[in-house]
């Protein structure tokens, strides 16, 4: 239920940002993180991003799930 | 075109909810080979646990999570099996949709029997058994309850259904509630009338202490949840370590930082210097995220609230401020007083607060099962009979 994926921002514009993760672009609110730039690092927890985090443990988390993923494709 | 727009909108919900369920399916599914063979932390979590200040326990040294995610990962990668016989982890109420009061579920499905509303819900709560009916019964027999995967799903909806008056049931910890706050803030400020909040939001650290204070539960540290932590941060456990002298970590989700997590409270603990500490520290900052607890504070007020399985705790809940009520649903949509039943015989109380396992319910795994579930803590992916089942039968 409280699952949050992490995402890379792509485009900001007001309260919306496009995020890329998995290879998968979508839309979600920033409100929650008013200091957000492009190219920060997310997770997105329901549509809305929640909270930046550092680019390297992202890339870490990232890195885990699209093994996990690949492996069991 | 109103209505283009909206097939459009729900194949594209629909596309994003299948993927969103593939990718937890993805998540959840399987048990996962992981190669523990060169973990530091267990070899580390081993020595530790020679300590006299651990071996000199009487009890088993109760670890209690309450976090669905990890009740999850724990059972995935089997972690409670690595580790030494005196540590013992145990699950808590940690699932919102396992501590969802049954009283409201009946009182939803009610609303939809009395008024013709749409409800917005996240996927999780369509098999909860109230007294007497489901969501997903609820939607067999006609009922219109539409699966979200975001809040602001309702909000689009809302907005251009304007005939329709839509629902969307709020639940959740701290991680969901600031994005409840927001949806309101929407509905507000673009004057919305059609769009309405049931809250059954829950706070995690009240429940917690209610735990600490009950003594048939012997609770000797948290290991506590990574995205409530993230909104909240750290001050709000300080009470653990200050007034009940037991250690607790904020734990990320990845199988090492559970164990470093544990790891980190049998120091705390072993150095006599119970302590609240953050292992999630990318994503978990000291202060949580001001904005979204600005948000909270905004839209809602403290109530007491029934906590599934547990009962009534102080100060636990999220209502909607009184200046929001006509936002409302349970002031708007009015019904009688419910009197619910909890299914007989079911243990899921006793295992919300970590008194029994699964493993000790007469139905688990018979009776009750994923495809028909007695018990909220079998219809949730995060429940702990739920992990259970599909982890360790």
């Amino acid at each position: 239920m409280c699952l949050a994926i992490p995402a890379k921002v792509l485009s900001i514009k007001d309260d919306s940002a496009d995020v890329e993760s998995f290879g998968v672009i979508k839309t979600v609110n920033v409100s929650l993180v008013p200091d957000v730039k492009i190219g920060n690092y997310v997770i997105v927890h329901a549509g809305f991003a929640i909270q930046i985090i550092d680019e390297n443990e992202a890339e870490i988390t990232q890195g885990y799930w699209k093994q996990y993923f690949n492996e069991n494709d | 075109m109103t209505n283009i727009t909206n097939i459009i909108n729900n194949k594209m919900l629909d596309n994003i909810i299948t993927q969103i369920n593939k990718l937890s399916k993805k998540l959840f599914d399987k048990k996962e080979q992981y190669n523990f063979t060169n973990s530091k932390n267990i070899t580390n979590i081993k020595n530790i646990t020679k300590d006299k200040a651990i071996q000199n326990n009487n009890f088993s040294f109760n670890i209690m999570e309450v976090c669905g995610t990890h009740t999850m990962a724990i059972a995935k990668y089997g972690i409670s099996q690595l580790l030494p016989k005196n540590i013992n982890l145990i699950s808590g109420p940690g699932c919102p949709v396992c501590v969802t009061s049954i009283n409201d579920i009946d009182k939803i499905i009610e609303i939809t029997n009395k008024y013709n509303v749409t409800i917005f819900t996240f996927g999780d709560m369509m098999k909860v058994p109230g007294s007497n009916s489901s969501f997903s019964q609820q939607k067999s027999i006609g009922k219109k309850i539409i699966i979200c995967y975001s809040p602001l799903d309702a909000f689009e909806y809302a907005k251009n259904n304007p005939r329709e008056n839509v629902i969307f049931i709020a639940i959740g910890f701290e991680t969901t509630a600031p994005l409840t706050a927001v949806l309101l803030n929407k509905i507000y400020n673009e004057n919305i009338k059609n769009l309405f909040i049931y809250s059954t939001h829950k706070i995690i650290p009240p429940a917690l202490e209610a735990l600490l204070n009950d003594e048939n539960i012997n609770i000797k540290a948290f290991l506590l949840p990574g995205h409530v932590s993230a909104i909240i941060g750290l001050n709000p456990y300080k009470f653990i370590a200050k007034k009940y002298n037991i250690p607790a970590v904020i734990s990320g989700f990845e199988p090492e930082s559970i164990l470093k997590s544990i790891l980190m409270i049998l120091k705390s603990y072993v150095n006599n210097n119970p302590d609240i500490l953050i292992e999630y520290n990318s994503i978990v900052k000291i202060e949580g995220n001001p904005t979204a607890q600005q948000k909270i504070n905004q839209v809602f007020e403290i109530t007491d609230s029934d906590w599934r399985g547990i009962g009534k705790i102080p100060k636990s809940g999220l209502d909607l401020k009184k200046e929001f009520s006509n936002f409302d649903a349970k002031v708007i949509f009015k019904i009688d007083p419910i009197i619910s039943k909890e299914p007989p015989g079911c243990e899921c109380g006793n295992i919300l607060k970590g008194i029994k396992s699964p493993l000790n319910c007469k139905y688990f795994g018979k009776l009750c099962n994923p495809s028909n579930p007695i018990g909220p803590c079998m219809v949730s992916s995060e429940g702990a009979c739920a992990a259970y089942f599909k982890y360790l039968t």
